[in-house]
């Protein structure tokens, strides 16, 4: 359900770039999205098409790129793929890790005419 | 035209969430953003919290629902300064819904402010609303596998109130394990298992929060 807001202000960031860049349309955008973050591309390309309706976005190609939450284990400094249900280091199997990566939410470029 | 962009698509929330932190800086209140999902005890938490403060420090609270003010009208039974948002809908308070309530709370008059948000173990987790700190409330009735589902959440919270905690000899809710599952994405997290019917632990959570709101 937050994609509808999340998608929102995508559009808004994308047509204020758009704008500055004296577009009349864009033709893709290139989302970045950490899996953490539950943010279900299907359910924002449902509400950019709702939403992008009359501006220069409408039609746009959404690209999701999705990173997998990573982390990096404390102990022995390697890093890995976060388990579903196993939050412990693979090497080591020490449960002092921290997270690196997963949490992105940010539009990377846009394709504009 | 490829135009590079590298922007977080929630830049203009948390530019909100920043103003808002101001304010609050400027009136010397402390905020905590009360997060859980539907019935873990998020209003009982804050009642609890609030008859430990009493003649200790000044509350206000706001609270985000997305429809009615029956938590409001519960707390305003506890004489303190209650300001609802309904959302109408979105499933999170964000920066700017939270900004439009604050004209309504007297800032000058309190030091702590707790706001309620929406109940939710995803959305809120996104969304900064110029809080100091994040709480999340986890019942033990919702099982001992949550931070597995939602881990954002359990990795963005500040603390975690564990509650319910008188209903544990008739659940199967590992407590170690539990706090141990939130302990591998979120080293710096303060945990209190508490029960807002018995009153176990809330004395403990409150007397952190005073010393966390002394460090201000």
């Amino acid at each position: 359900m937050h994609e509808l807001a999340i998608t929102q202000s995508m559009l808004d960031l994308v047509l204020k770039q758009a704008e500055e860049a004296e577009a009349e349309k864009v033709g893709k955008i290139n989302l970045v999205l950490g899996e953490m973050t539950g943010v279900v591309g299907r359910c924002v390309q449902f509400y950019f098409d709702f939403l992008s309706k009359g501006t220069p976005a409408e039609g746009a190609v959404l690209n999701f790129k999705v990173i997998p939450t990573t982390a990096k284990c404390q102990n022995c400094h390697k890093e890995f793929e976060l388990g579903e249900f196993d939050w412990t280091c693979p090497h080591c199997q020490s449960n002092n890790i921290e997270i690196t990566g997963g949490k992105e939410l940010f539009v990377e470029s846009i394709e504009v005419d | 035209m490829e135009i590079k962009v590298v922007k977080n698509i929630l830049g203009a929330n948390d530019q909100i969430a920043g103003k808002n932190r101001q304010l609050f800086d400027s009136n010397q209140v402390f905020v905590v953003n009360v997060m859980a999902s539907p019935g873990a005890g998020k209003t009982s938490v804050i009642m609890e919290t609030i008859k430990r403060l009493k003649g200790k420090t000044r509350v206000g609270v706001v609270e985000g629902d997305i429809s009615s003010s029956l938590d409001a009208e519960a707390i305003g039974k506890e004489d303190v300064p209650v300001v609802q948002i309904n959302t109408g809908g979105e499933c999170h308070l964000d920066a700017s819904m939270t900004a439009s309530a604050l004209g309504d709370v007297p800032l000058n008059d309190i030091d702590l402010l707790l706001i309620e948000n929406v109940g939710n173990l995803v959305c809120p987790a996104e969304f900064r609303i110029g809080e100091d700190i994040r709480i999340l409330i986890a019942s033990t009735p919702e099982g001992d596998d949550k931070p597995f589902k939602y881990p954002l959440m359990f990795h963005e919270a500040d603390v975690v109130l564990i509650n319910k905690i008188d209903l544990l000899p008739y659940l199967k809710f590992d407590v170690n394990a539990f706090t141990q599952a939130i302990r591998g994405i979120n080293q710096k997290v303060k945990i209190f298992p508490v029960s807002c019917t018995t009153g176990e632990g809330i004395e403990e959570w409150v007397s952190w929060l005073l010393g966390r709101m002394g460090k201000k």
